[in-house]
């Protein structure tokens, strides 16, 4: 077995990915129920306006991904070194990333 | 034959970043599901991993580029708002698109699903790159974490389709246009 071989089959803490996808799904969500509450709360709409020509938009996206980027982060520093029950995590990511997806759906988000 | 400052930067923002990210993320699904599934016929090189690094480094980069040009850039010339007593709305695609019962759609779903869901993109792929920069080749043995990245990349292809397709629609229907005027060649008269 080559060197590269054997680099590629020494395992690693699965901890880094899962922080990485969990992190992204929460991000998601957080970035469309932050759309939902900017378009529904006076306050919070104009809260996010952090840039007037873009209006509620720049705020929403931009909290989301201080968000996104301090859970990853955080995650990180506590799973890195870890092997996590990453199948579950996962699964929890893809289901708020779906969340995510029909939650920016203006017809869905109006419901709310 | 002209095009205008506002339209150049729509055409960058929506087919030159855009329009690469849409044909970068197909490409990128099929390497990652086929070359690290686990019934691979051969072993990722060291070679196909740097090809892959670099391969998310540009989609990331141009997902992000795609986002910021059109929140920073495009979307602020779509939502200007009109001087009182504006009859010709040429210029306020927004508004243009919500003055006709028939468009109004174009920018109360269109749009506002469009300019939302698109964030979803950068996010899904700068994770799929992390992950690849740090389990590459082991990824084969990560079922789970590969078909996390497949999962995300697949949304990622989905939302940037829907943000596509809409931009594409409102700006057939009402354009970003104005700023200055850039000559590009002249035609021959026949």
């Amino acid at each position: 077995m080559t060197a590269q071989q054997n680099a590629a089959a020494e395992p690693v803490p699965n901890g880094s990915g899962a922080a990485a996808v969990l992190a992204a799904g929460i991000g998601s969500f957080t970035l469309a129920s932050l759309a939902i509450a900017a378009d529904q709360i006076a306050g919070v709409k104009s809260a996010m306006v952090f840039y007037k020509p873009t209006g509620p938009l720049s705020g929403v996206t931009t909290v989301a991904v201080v968000v996104w980027l301090a859970v990853w982060a955080i995650l990180e520093g506590l799973w890195r070194k870890r092997t996590v029950a990453l199948g579950s995590i996962s699964a929890a990511a893809v289901a708020l990333l779906v969340l995510a997806l029909l939650l920016t759906f203006p017809p869905i988000a109006d419901l709310f | 034959m002209e095009i205008t400052a506002r339209g150049l930067w729509t055409l960058i923002h929506g087919m030159g970043f855009g329009g690469l990210y849409l044909l970068a993320c197909s490409g990128a699904m099929v390497e990652v599901g086929r070359r690290y599934a686990p019934s691979a016929p051969g072993p990722a090189t060291a070679d196909d991993e740097t090809f892959l690094r670099i391969y998310f480094v540009a989609m990331a980069a141009l997902a992000w580029l795609t986002v910021l040009s059109g929140t920073y850039i495009v979307y602020p010339w779509y939502r200007a708002t009109p001087p009182a007593g504006t009859t010709n709305l040429a210029a306020y695609p927004q508004r243009l698109l919500m003055s006709n019962p028939a468009t109004i759609g174009w920018h109360s779903i269109g749009m506002e699903w469009k300019e939302h869901v698109a964030w979803l993109v950068p996010i899904a792929v700068t994770m799929a790159m992390a992950v690849f920069f740090r389990y590459g080749r082991r990824l084969r043995n990560e079922f789970a974490l590969r078909n996390a990245v497949l999962g995300f990349l697949f949304a990622s292809l989905f939302a940037a389709g829907v943000a596509g397709f809409f931009g594409a629609e409102i700006d057939d229907r009402a354009g970003v246009r104005g700023g200055s005027t850039i000559h590009l060649m002249s035609g021959a008269q026949r």
